[in-house]
């Protein structure tokens, strides 16, 4: 691959993935206002997609207030600090074919690393506001976020020991005949879980909870430092997505009268769909419930399924 | 490769050295954070992509989150700083720093008169580190699944929730024993060891 | 588990339902004959006006977005001299039409009346009087009260006895 053309797919798989994170404004107040017998936003331009575009022109213009109280440096730096690492962890999903920015050996652990690192804007940004519902929401949310990674780590590795790799692109490879969400399916429920609960997406949306913390750890940010965390969290979804269609829904693979790249766009946006769904139907569990859940059942629940598919593994090869 | 890993190599102990010097504990802590992230960048530019991406998994990504968590719950605030400040006076790290710098010296002599070996650089990777771990190094790995297991037997019994706390006027328990000792007692004498203290 | 997944499953189902959004401009909710909107001076069959100046709704203002000034005629029928509503701080409760006697001042269901500029919302009485009966057609104050102000002689309007002269009881 020539310089330029690898310089080509960063600078496109950067502006694509943007434009589809600022799309999902759009896509996300429509579905949920389809699901709950509205219409949602449909005045600007057509069907209201230029609503990003005004909500984003908000953004810009309105005032960027850091309170005197806070932490400036740190208040700063949080927010970059989410959307930093989430792009990040983009460089190793592969799109299609070819369509990669670095296709590393060690592609999984790699989005583990940077989606810990996620914590780090939750944690700074609500202690350098230096606001009571800011510190719960940054407290919640880096237990929830440090508990979930663990069960997401352990979940994948059932896929890394049937695939024999950590590189992504093998993974899709090795799904030529079948998904691993028909090998793995409680491996796919729990990476869904703990990635909801890794994106702080509803219903464990439990670090900003509003009704109980105001807007949790991003209560203090206005403009578009709250632009970031809000950009942060759909790249979040579609990380996720991307992350689940790429190690359980085969990747690219699909019947071959459309591109590869169409099949993992198609799969994308059903998953992105599906995190909206629940945002739609279901409610917010107590912080308390969410983490016992996690510890007791959920770590359990992977362990088996990490030993059994161990087992399993071992027995065909015999 | 050798650039990077002495351009990581700086940035891990200049930021170590800013740990040192900040006053303000988060601030210290996201020092230590940067100084992890170097250092998984060092493992990274010495050919162990594995080791890398634990070291930010485990320590940038779980360990100083924990600790940032544990000073957030603290609430220290400008009178810790200042404390700190009063404590870091140049009599007490000048004659450690000077020792430290004795050794660097002689670590200097050694690597530029030493022979000249130049920096060696294999990949190593998932599955040689798998190897290694669960053959030669099974011992190890049990011993540590060990230290952890007590670990964590110890936590669940800190953990463990104590009897409910009664409201006041139920405090007085329910056998006579209880009953002839009042708990109101032991508080007035803690009280007293406190003012003591202070 | 089978819960949730129902419930997503029902909620997804809503997408196919019918959506009870109303698109204004396009398409006008329907509002009730009694719905509270802006607020008239009405007039009575004879086309005078219905206000005698009585103060009863500026006085049951909660926002005192309500102004006039009383004055009479030459045969004695009290008028608004000036009748001004800010409806910059009218909350369209209602009570002026509850406090009104005489059924002038009613509350009419139309509420596209926002302005860019403030000054625009003070309505005078020429803004406020319409040329109708509003909700109580076939009423006219003057013709049921015993004050002659030019509508009826005295002990001519409805339901109304001759008047007694009191010197005709002498004994």
């Amino acid at each position: 691959m020539s310089a330029t053309e690898h310089i080509l797919i960063v600078v496109g798989v950067l502006f694509v993935l943007l434009n589809i994170a600022a799309g999902l404004i759009w896509v996300e107040r429509r579905l949920l206002a389809l699901w709950q017998d509205r219409l949602g936003p449909n005045r600007a331009g057509p069907l209201g997609v230029l609503i990003v575009l005004a909500d984003t022109l908000k953004l810009f213009f309105k005032e960027d207030w850091i309170p005197p109280f806070a932490d400036k440096w740190v208040f700063i730096l949080a927010p970059a600090i989410v959307v930093g690492s989430v792009l990040l962890s983009f460089v190793v999903i592969p799109f299609a074919p070819g369509i990669v920015v670095a296709d590393l050996n060690i592609g999984i652990l790699f989005f583990l690393a940077m989606s810990s690192l996620g914590v780090y804007s939750i944690v700074l940004g609500g202690w350098a506001s230096n606001n009571k519902y800011a510190l719960l929401g940054a407290l919640r949310g880096a237990s929830q976020m440090i508990a979930y990674e663990v069960f997401m780590g352990l979940s994948l590795m059932g896929v890394v020991m049937l695939s024999g790799s950590f590189n992504l692109g093998d993974i899709v490879a090795a799904q030529q005949n079948l998904w691993f969400v028909v090998t793995q399916p409680v491996g796919f429920v729990i990476f869904f879980i703990a990635g909801i609960a890794e994106t702080h997406r509803l219903p464990f949306d439990i670090p900003e909870a509003e009704s109980e913390l105001i807007a949790g750890y991003h209560a203090e940010y206005s403009g578009m430092k709250f632009g970031m965390f809000f950009i942060g969290e759909y790249l979040g979804i579609t990380l996720i997505s991307a992350m689940i269609v790429t190690l359980f829904f085969g990747g690219w693979l699909g019947p071959a009268f459309l591109p590869p790249l169409a099949w993992f766009v198609i799969k994308l946006f059903f998953f992105i769909g599906l995190f909206i769904l629940l945002r739609a139907s279901l409610p917010r569990p107590r912080y308390d419930q969410l983490i016992s859940y996690g510890w007791k059942i959920i770590l359990a629940i992977v362990l088996a399924n990490l030993l059994i598919t161990g087992a399993i593994a071992l027995w065909l090869r015999g | 490769m050798s650039t990077l890993f002495y351009i990581s190599s700086i940035v891990a102990i200049a930021s170590t050295i800013m740990v040192i010097t900040r006053y303000h504990p988060v601030h210290a802590l996201l020092y230590l954070a940067v100084s992890f992230l170097s250092v998984g960048m060092i493992f990274l530019s010495l050919g162990a992509p594995f080791v890398a991406a634990l070291e930010i998994i485990v320590y940038a990504g779980a360990i100083i989150v924990l600790f940032i968590f544990v000073v957030m719950m603290l609430n220290l605030g400008q009178e810790t700083a200042q404390q700190e400040k009063e404590w870091l006076k140049p009599k007490v790290w000048v004659v450690p720093s000077a020792l430290v710098l004795v050794l660097l010296a002689e670590m200097l002599l050694l690597l530029f008169t030493g022979s000249q070996q130049v920096m060696q650089v294999s990949q190593v990777d998932p599955r040689k580190v798998a190897l290694s771990l669960y053959g030669e190094y099974i011992i190890a790995v049990e011993l540590i699944g060990f230290l952890l297991m007590a670990g964590i037997v110890g936590a669940a019994h800190i953990g463990k929730h104590r009897k409910p706390s009664l409201h006041r006027f139920l405090q007085n328990g329910d056998t006579e024993k209880e009953k002839a000792m009042p708990v109101r007692e032991q508080e007035v004498i803690s009280n007293e060891q406190t003012v003591l203290h202070d | 588990m089978i819960s949730h997944l129902r419930t997503m499953w029902l909620v997804f189902l809503h997408l196919f339902k019918k959506k009870v959004t109303i698109e204004y401009p396009e398409e006008k909710a329907e509002l009730h004959p009694r719905y509270r909107g802006r607020i008239v001076l009405t007039k009575d069959p004879d086309g005078g006006e219905r206000c005698v100046g009585c103060y009863l709704c500026a006085v049951a203002c909660p926002v005192d977005c309500i102004a006039l000034q009383a004055t009479e005629d030459e045969n004695g029928r009290r008028y608004p001299d000036f009748f001004r509503i800010n409806f910059s701080r009218c909350i369209f409760c209602g009570y002026c039409e509850d406090a009104c006697p005489t059924y002038a001042i009613q509350l009419i269901p139309d509420f596209e009346m926002a302005d860019y500029n403030r000054q625009n919302l003070v309505f005078e009485k020429e803004d406020l009087l319409i040329d109708s009966q509003g909700k109580y057609p076939g009423y006219n104050f003057y013709r049921v009260a015993g004050l002659e102000a030019g509508v009826k002689k005295k002990g001519e309007g409805e339901n109304e006895e001759k008047p007694v002269d009191v010197h005709s009881l002498l004994p």
